[in-house]
């Protein structure tokens, strides 16, 4: 079986230690030498770059958090081992760890080393897919000719280049497809180097839970547990089209994933396509003014998350779901970017109108898309509704108060329905 | 049904009919044109339900009949035969085709029934009356730039053609806007529209109406009922039905009290905005117009690409102003101006602004200005 060291980087076949180096640290797999999608995910990307720039926290437990929402953001690994997890309020995760270091985060910081990190990616293929700071896809198909070395070689040394030159550590995950190099990057951590290959796919994904799937979230999973599947194999048993009947677009999408394929390429700079939330309500709805309370919140969030970023965005998208899964979009192209949630509302209530008699509906989402930065945004106004802005300006007052006073400080009675 | 006719008036009516059938439509009959013969001529009617076309040519009829088929079909190979060509239409009724002959070129086309044609039931229209084609043509040429493509607000997806009452008394009127650009223009009212009632005509229907408005000398019959439009020549009549709902309260919208005042020759103005907004590729990109005693300096600053700059010497002498649009309304309007200097009426920098044609009131714009 082709075998790697992963500190050498020779190549050799089985043998237990590096037959150079003897060191332990070996990759084996009979698939190792061809397969090209990766997956590089940081190890507590937040924490080692903590410790990396103060040594005398090394061999403590370190938290990265607090700030406004008191939460856990990342725990270095010794931590982790007291049960602190990402997203736990820092009382709870405290009381875990006493001993814990508490450190506010340096984004900054953090967005320098990552940075460096993804310039290292770049050396070894053009076509690098960054998911946040700290994890990222790489597609390495034809480039051993270029570099003289397989895609695994070339992986194990960028992490060793990065513990080398930046002092941090990250898992490679390498496998035939963005679905599974990224579950593969999960499943040695830290310093981890897991290859699923084509052959044991559906072996390896049998018996796992669903909710690895990248998107299924508590409602789904909810979902598909009321129909009996709980694993891939439960997945399996169903019949391409049941899944599509019960579940749309998604069913479709499960039924490959199941069978361990992924479509999706690997893009290099995909840029933010749009921005949109939605909402699954507890139960069905048809009322028209409870889904107009949904419409604004949900426009106020895009509006807020546009604001944050700088940007705007011409198209305005509404999503529903009615009752038997099945989805309907509206959207509608305005003459000028906009981020501004009276519009967004006021435009995705008029589309709202044109399909409200297809209630009732189980999830409700507004999107803006065609983005652009937010210096071309709201720019001119509306003949025709000369209110537009004073409301828009009474918005932008708004935001600065809850800027202030926190988010609680002012809404509209309509986001109370 | 058996006629020939020439291949030039063939084309010609066929072309017109065929151009509003919806290229993308699931209902098979409506992708047919329904060609009747009858006496010495032949009529093709083609429809997307919204609107139906009309077209007479003069034929020689040995058998009279109808049928209907494909209308991209049958001007594709109308279109490839030879000019002057003279082209012999046979439909026995029985094949279920349509043999198109000229000269050694021998197409049989599928036809689908002609009760199955949606023929647009005829109404009674409330008015009647005649127009010169050069009047209409001003009407919705000079209005149409403006109509809206937004479907959330599907009144403003046409032009509101009615009667109002002006400066100078009754008047046949246009109006079209946006929301961010507004044109109104008059026109005298003709003998027997005193009653009509006001209408949007849809976009498609003015871009159909604008084929029959090309002949000068042509005199327009035109009906209006609540529901539907007619413009008819000799030839061709075009019924469209109307949007059905309310063209919001535009005389609100056109400013009345704007006192600074800009007189400047539209083309070199129209040259200029269309200069300096070059630089930027942004489809909503502002040009700032900054006046100051009888100059004008249009400058666009697009922060990616670079800027621009230029002057203007113009009639100005109202107080400083500084004034952003959007480029393309400028342009649009601009072009608008064809006799005499364009004048804008300000009021300040965040309100509409009136553009007229000299003194000529009856043609004026409304743009809202762009913060810059």
């Amino acid at each position: 079986m082709p075998s790697l060291c992963r500190d050498c980087l020779t190549t050799f076949q089985d043998a237990p230690r590096c037959p150079s180096c003897r060191s332990p640290r070996v990759a084996a797999h009979p698939e190792l030498l061809d397969l090209s999608i990766a997956h590089m995910d940081c190890d507590a990307f937040y924490a080692s770059v903590e410790k990396r720039d103060n040594p005398a926290l090394r061999d403590k437990p370190v938290i990265v958090g607090g700030g406004t929402r008191g939460v856990v953001t990342t725990a270095c690994y010794i931590a982790r081992i007291k049960g602190v997890r990402s997203a736990m309020p820092m009382f709870q995760a405290l009381r875990l760890c006493p001993e814990a270091t508490v450190v506010k985060p340096r984004f900054e910081v953090y967005s320098a080393v990552s940075r460096q990190i993804r310039a290292m990616m770049d050396d070894l293929t053009p076509v690098v897919e960054p998911l946040s700071l700290d994890e990222a896809f790489m597609d390495l198909t034809g480039t051993a000719r270029l570099h003289g070395a397989p895609p695994a070689v070339m992986l194990a040394r960028l992490t060793a280049r990065m513990q080398a030159e930046l002092g941090i550590t990250g898992s490679i995950g390498l496998s035939h497809n963005k679905f599974l190099a990224k579950i593969a990057s999960d499943l040695e951590k830290p310093r981890g180097f897991s290859v699923i290959g084509a052959a044991e796919t559906m072996d390896f994904l049998g018996p796992r839970p669903v909710s690895l799937i990248w998107g299924v979230g508590a409602v789904t999973r909810a979902a598909l547990e009321r129909a009996g599947i709980r694993t891939f194999n439960d997945l399996r048993r169903w019949d391409r089209r049941d899944l599509e009947d019960r579940f749309g677009g998604m069913g479709v999408r499960l039924w490959h994933l199941a069978r361990g394929e992924d479509m999706r390429r690997v893009t290099a700079n995909a840029p933010v396509k749009g921005v949109s939330n939605e909402t699954t309500f507890r139960a069905d709805t048809a009322d028209a003014d409870v889904l107009d309370g949904h419409i604004w919140r949900l426009s106020e969030k895009v509006s807020g998350r546009l604001k944050a970023k700088g940007i705007a965005g011409r198209i305005v998208t509404l999503k529903l779901k009615r009752s038997n899964h099945s989805i309907l979009t509206r959207r509608v192209s305005l003459h000028e970017p906009t981020q501004i949630a009276d519009r967004i509302y006021r435009t995705a209530r008029g589309l709202f109108e044109q399909v409200a008699r297809e209630g009732p509906f189980r999830l409700l989402g507004v999107g803006v898309s065609e983005l652009v930065g937010d210096t071309a945004a709201d720019q001119s106004g509306d003949l025709l509704d000369p209110q537009a802005a004073s409301r828009a300006a009474a918005e932008r007052a708004a935001d600065r108060i809850r800027q202030r006073w926190g988010d609680a400080a002012i809404l509209k009675g309509r986001s109370l329905r | 049904m058996k006629f020939s006719i020439e291949r030039g008036a063939l084309l010609r009516a066929v072309a017109r009919a065929q151009s509003v059938v919806e290229r993308r439509n699931t209902i098979p009959i409506l992708a047919n044109v329904l060609i009747e013969a009858d006496g010495d001529e032949v009529m093709f009617r083609a429809t997307d339900l919204d609107i139906e076309v009309l077209d007479r040519a003069p034929a020689k009829v040995e058998r009279a009949g109808a049928t209907t088929v494909n209308a991209v079909t049958f001007h594709e190979i109308v279109r490839k035969l030879a000019d002057g060509a003279l082209v012999n239409l046979t439909d026995d009724g029985a094949s279920g085709r349509l043999t198109v002959e000229a000269g050694r070129s021998n197409f049989a086309l599928a036809t689908l029934p002609r009760q199955d044609f949606p023929v647009m039931a005829t109404s009674e229209y409330a008015s009647n009356f005649s127009a010169p084609a050069p009047v209409l043509r001003r009407l919705f040429d000079k209005s149409k730039f403006a109509i809206s493509t937004e479907e959330t607000r599907y009144y403003l997806n046409g032009v509101y053609m009615h009667v109002a009452e002006a400066e100078s008394g009754r008047v046949l009127r246009c109006v079209a806007t946006d929301g961010h650009r507004l044109a109104r223009i008059d026109a005298g009212l003709p003998d027997g529209a005193e009653d009509m009632p006001g209408v949007i005509v849809p976009r498609k229907a003015v871009g159909e109406l604008r084929k029959l408005l090309d002949d000068d000398d042509a005199k327009i019959a035109v009906s209006v009922s609540e529901t539907k439009v007619r413009f008819a020549t000799p030839e061709i009549t075009l019924t469209s039905k109307v949007i059905d709902g309310t063209f919001p309260d535009y005389t609100r919208v056109i400013p009345v009290n704007n006192t600074r005042k800009l007189e400047v020759d539209a083309s070199d103005f129209a040259r200029a905005v269309d200069r300096v907004a070059t630089v930027s590729s942004e489809r909503s990109r502002a040009v700032k117009m900054q006046l100051d005693e009888d100059r004008l300096i249009l400058s666009v600053n697009a922060p990616d690409a670079g800027n621009a700059e230029e002057e203007l010497v113009v009639a100005y002498s109202d107080e400083k102003l500084e004034i952003g649009f959007n480029a393309k309304y400028l342009l649009e309007i601009a072009s608008q101006v064809d006799r005499e200097n364009a004048v804008f009426l300000f009021n300040s920098s965040a309100d509409p602004t009136l553009m007229r044609e000299g003194t000529d009131t009856s043609a004026v714009y409304v743009v809202m200005p762009m913060r810059v």
